[in-house]
């Protein structure tokens, strides 16, 4: 099974989820976060005092899926969230070691 | 002599020398002159007060009704627009507004040369009062004012979001100096539509209906938020804090016994001022009414109670008695609100499967609310005719609306009113201020 964390714009969250419920996924987790890549921040003035603002506001989806739905999920997210500018996003991939279904019990793929 | 009889004489004594003092009927009827006039300006400044919180009403119900990235923009445009129409209405609006009498184009039009607004000396005697019957210059001005702050600030929530903040201040200034007062002094200016025998307490037209108007006519030019209206469906964005909108309902509330109370214009005798808590009591129905028939509606249409339609339901029930606050029972009162709530809750949905996108309510709130409450002074007041009240809704709104449309447009082709959309995804905060509402990350937090 492989973990899937993709970092994308704000905006492009509704076309992502609605691209990887096509696909079959079943769940994710989607939160909040701020960061940023080779984007540069901007300067902004405060009560008159400039300050450096680095972190851009993004959309961190998380989800597991089986190994071969990895690289169509992949490609579904890139397509959905591009845009060409800079700030787009990555997507990192990991090996997952097992999931459980709190409910059941079950473990394995048939977790997911 | 028996202490039972002096103790019966004193009280006689007592009686009989003070029913000789008062005998004179100044007294024994009503404060003198200058007490009338006194009391009058204490309601004009306390109303005037109650209003002026409004415009933390408003702001306050607009901030929590917006997404978090354009709340800075929201809270900028409030405070601006508030003392933007107090420099407008100094300027040009009161004495547009108010001719007292002088007219250039009879019961029309009175500003061919504007005046700014003067007050009363300081220290000023009876003899040198402006109106001694009256009040106090200062307080009429300081009152008049908020009212026509209060209309500017319903035109700031309905193009939210996405409105550049400069035009939307130059349609503001506009707005307070010339379009508001021009109508308003058709009617409580004593012009051609208070000839007629328009009723219209406090404004349900001529405040809540005209900033409707101008809201209207520009929802209509700026277009809907991006994303909004999608493949025919309707895609709720829902406000960052509804804490700060409830309070802002509150406030508004609490504001409008002054709004109301206040366009009673006396206070000096019985008949007077049983009428201002008769007003009191009256606003403070209706609001109620509303809020409960917006509550019990969306339970009904939803299955669920939608805390934002009740917050607008009581403020459409405050919009529609506002016509006439000082006619109807309490009874008659509450359900005239509740016909107010009753709007909303259906005006909003229609609106958006017309795709007129209002972020926060205000075109069915002051609008539509305020074309009913118009319309139900005929229910109570028998001094009203029903043709005269919609003769003059449509006057006014016709006006107000074309004007506005116009401005509107002049608007967008010289300076454009709409950031662009790649501005109103990172939203307003970022690209107009630079400043967030809700900082979370970095040195600040």
């Amino acid at each position: 099974m492989i973990y899937i964390v993709a970092i994308m714009q704000p905006g492009k969250l509704e076309s992502v989820q609605e691209a990887l419920t096509e696909l079959g996924v079943t769940g994710m987790t989607v939160s909040e976060v701020q960061g940023y890549g080779r984007q540069k921040g901007k300067s902004e003035i405060y009560r008159g005092a400039e300050y450096q603002v680095n972190f851009m506001p993004k959309i961190k989806v998380e989800l597991a899926v089986s190994a071969s739905q990895a690289g169509p999920v992949k490609d579904a997210i890139t397509k959905a969230a591009q845009s060409g500018k800079i700030g787009d996003g990555k997507i990192f991939t990991f090996a997952l070691k097992d999931a459980l279904r709190i409910r059941t019990g079950e473990t394995g793929e048939t977790a997911l | 002599m028996n202490s039972k009889i002096t103790s019966y004489l004193t009280p006689l004594g007592l009686a009989v020398g003070l029913s000789a003092g008062f005998a004179s009927p100044a007294l024994a009827q009503q404060v003198p002159e200058h007490g009338v006039f006194i009391l009058n300006s204490v309601l004009f400044l306390m109303s005037g007060f109650l209003v002026m919180f409004m415009a933390c009403g408003f702001c306050m119900l607009e901030a929590g009704l917006v997404r978090a990235k354009n709340t800075t923009t929201q809270l900028t445009k409030n405070v601006a627009l508030f003392s933007i129409a107090a420099i407008g209405y100094y300027l040009v609006g009161y004495n547009l507004m108010y001719p007292l009498g002088d007219w250039s184009v009879n019961g029309v039009f009175s500003g061919l040369f504007p005046a700014v607004a003067v007050m009363e000396a300081v220290g000023v005697s009876a003899e040198a009062a402006d109106d001694i019957s009256y009040a106090s210059t200062a307080s009429d001005y300081f009152f008049q004012l908020m009212f026509c702050a209060a209309t500017a600030s319903i035109v700031s929530g309905a193009v939210a979001e996405r409105i550049k903040l400069w035009p939307f201040l130059i349609f503001t200034f506009l707005l307070t100096s010339v379009i508001y007062p021009l109508q308003a002094s058709w009617k409580w200016g004593g012009g051609f539509l208070d000839e007629m025998g328009f009723l219209d307490f406090a404004g349900s037209t001529v405040v809540h209906s005209v900033g409707g108007w101008a809201a209207l006519a520009g929802v209509l030019v700026l277009g809907a938020r991006n994303g909004k209206y999608k493949d025919g469906r309707v895609i709720p964005m829902p406000g960052a804090n509804l804490p700060l909108a409830t309070l802002g309902t509150f406030i508004l509330w609490l504001g409008w016994f002054g709004f109301n109370g206040g366009s009673q214009l006396a206070m000096g005798t019985i008949g007077d001022v049983a009428d201002v808590s008769r007003i009191f009591a009256n606003t403070n129905a209706a609001a109620a009414g509303g809020a409960i028939a917006a509550m019990i509606l969306s339970q009904l249409s939803y299955r669920k109670v939608d805390l934002t339609m009740m917050l607008n339901g009581a403020l459409a029930g405050l919009v529609s008695i506002t016509a006439e606050p000082l006619t109807p029972t309490l009874g008659v009162a509450t359900l005239i609100g509740a016909v107010g709530g009753v709007i909303v809750v259906y005006a909003v949905p229609l609106l958006d499967k017309l795709k007129i996108d209002d972020v926060v309510g205000a075109i069915p709130v002051h609008l539509f609310a305020g074309i009913w409450g118009t319309i139900a002074v005929v229910i109570t007041n028998p001094d009203a005719s029903l043709v005269t009240q919609l003769t003059s809704i449509v006057i006014v709104g016709a006006f107000t609306f074309a004007v506005s449309l116009v401005l509107w447009f002049i608007l967008k082709s010289i300076m454009g009113i709409r950031v662009s959309a790649e501005d109103e995804l990172a939203g307003l905060d970022n690209s107009e201020l630079g400043m967030d509402s809700y900082p979370e990350f970095g040195a600040k937090s």
